[in-house]
C-alpha cells in the first residue's frame, strides 16, 4: 500500500525474505523502504534478498537505505543481497562502487531462484 | 540557443522531480541522449537533495532556483539557494568506492557515516558530468554549475 511512487512487497521464505520493489526510490521515499526493511529485521529475519527488477529509477538515497539494511544483516550474521535490478539501478550501483570488484559489498543475482539458492 | 530558463521552487523533497522534468526537458531540447539525460536527472536529484538536507539543513526553509542554459558546446544547468556554504569541496570523497568490498563493520559503519553528508551525491555529479563548479557568495548564497559537454563540441 503506498500513495507514493514506490510499491513495496514482502514475501517471507523459509531462509530469507525477499522485498520485490517497484517505482521510483528518491529522497521523498526511501524511508519507506527504509521503514519495511527495519520493521522487517526487528521481526528477527536477517536475511534478505531484494528484487530491483520494477525500479526504474533510484538515487543515493535508496543505496542509502539499503547499505543500511545490509549493516544490520551482516551484524546479525545475515546478508542482503540484489536480484535483477534494472539497468539504471545496476549503473547506479555500480557507479558507487558497491557491486564491483572481487568480493562486491552487495552481490546481484540474475533472479530470485539464484538468489534463493544461495542463501 | 543561449537563452536562459528558469525555475524557483521551494525547498522541499516532492518539488525534486518537478526540477528534474524541468532540467531533463531542457536537456532533450538541446540534444542529449537517453543515458547522458539520465545523468542529468540523477545529478540534479541529488544536488537538489544536498541543498534542502545541508545547505538548508531541513524542508520549507528556502527556495531553489535552477537555470539551464544551452550553447554550442555545452548544457549547463546551475543550482542556487541561501543555505549555509555547502561545498562539493568540503566532502571529501567517502572511502574509495573501488574499496568498498572490502570494508570491515567499523569501516561500513564509516562509509555510510559519510553517505549521510551527500558524499555519494557529489560524487556522482563528479563522475557524470564534465564539470562541476561551485561558489559562494554572501549575497547570491550557494551556486552549484554543471556542465555537459554537447556531443562532437556541439554541430
Amino acid at each position: 500500500m503506498s500513495t507514493s511512487d514506490l510499491v513495496i512487497n514482502v514475501e517471507k521464505l523459509k531462509r530469507v525474505v525477499l522485498i520485490t520493489v517497484a517505482g521510483r526510490i528518491d529522497s521523498t521515499n526511501a524511508s519507506e523502504l527504509d521503514d519495511v526493511l527495519k520493521e522487517t529485521l526487528d521481526e528477527g529475519h536477517n536475511n534478505f534478498i531484494i528484487n530491483l527488477d520494477k525500479v526504474e529509477y533510484m538515487s543515493s538515497a535508496g543505496l542509502r537505505a539499503l547499505v543500511s539494511a545490509l549493516r544490520e544483516s551482516k551484524k546479525k550474521r545475515g546478508d542482503l543481497v540484489i536480484s535483477s535490478p534494472s539497468p539504471r539501478v545496476a549503473e547506479v550501483f555500480e557507479l558507487a562502487g558497491l557491486t564491483t570488484g572481487p568480493t562486491p559489498l552487495f552481490t546481484v543475482y540474475e533472479n530470485d531462484a539464484t538468489a534463493v539458492g544461495s542463501f | 540557443m543561449g537563452e536562459e530558463n528558469v525555475l524557483i521552487v521551494p525547498g522541499r523533497f516532492d518539488q525534486i522531480r518537478t526540477i528534474t522534468k524541468f532540467v531533463t526537458a531542457g536537456g532533450e531540447a538541446a540534444g542529449l541522449d537517453e543515458n547522458t539525460l539520465f545523468h542529468l536527472e540523477l545529478c540534479c536529484d541529488e544536488a537538489s537533495t544536498n541543498i534542502i538536507e545541508h545547505a538548508y539543513g531541513a524542508e520549507d526553509i528556502g527556495t531553489i532556483t535552477v537555470q539551464y542554459q544551452t550553447t554550442k558546446e555545452a548544457f549547463k544547468v546551475t543550482f542556487q539557494d541561501y543555505g549555509r556554504p555547502f561545498s562539493p569541496d568540503d566532502v571529501s570523497e567517502p572511502v574509495s568506492y573501488k574499496d568498498v568490498n572490502e570494508l570491515s563493520e567499523p569501516d561500513l559503519g564509516d562509509f555510510l557515516n559519510k553517505m549521510k553528508v551527500g558524499g555519494l551525491g557529489i560524487h556522482f555529479m563528479r563522475k557524470l558530468m564534465d564539470e562541476v563548479h561551485y561558489n559562494f557568495d554572501p549575497e547570491k548564497g550557494n551556486e552549484l554549475t554543471l556542465v555537459k559537454y554537447m556531443p562532437d563540441g556541439g554541430k
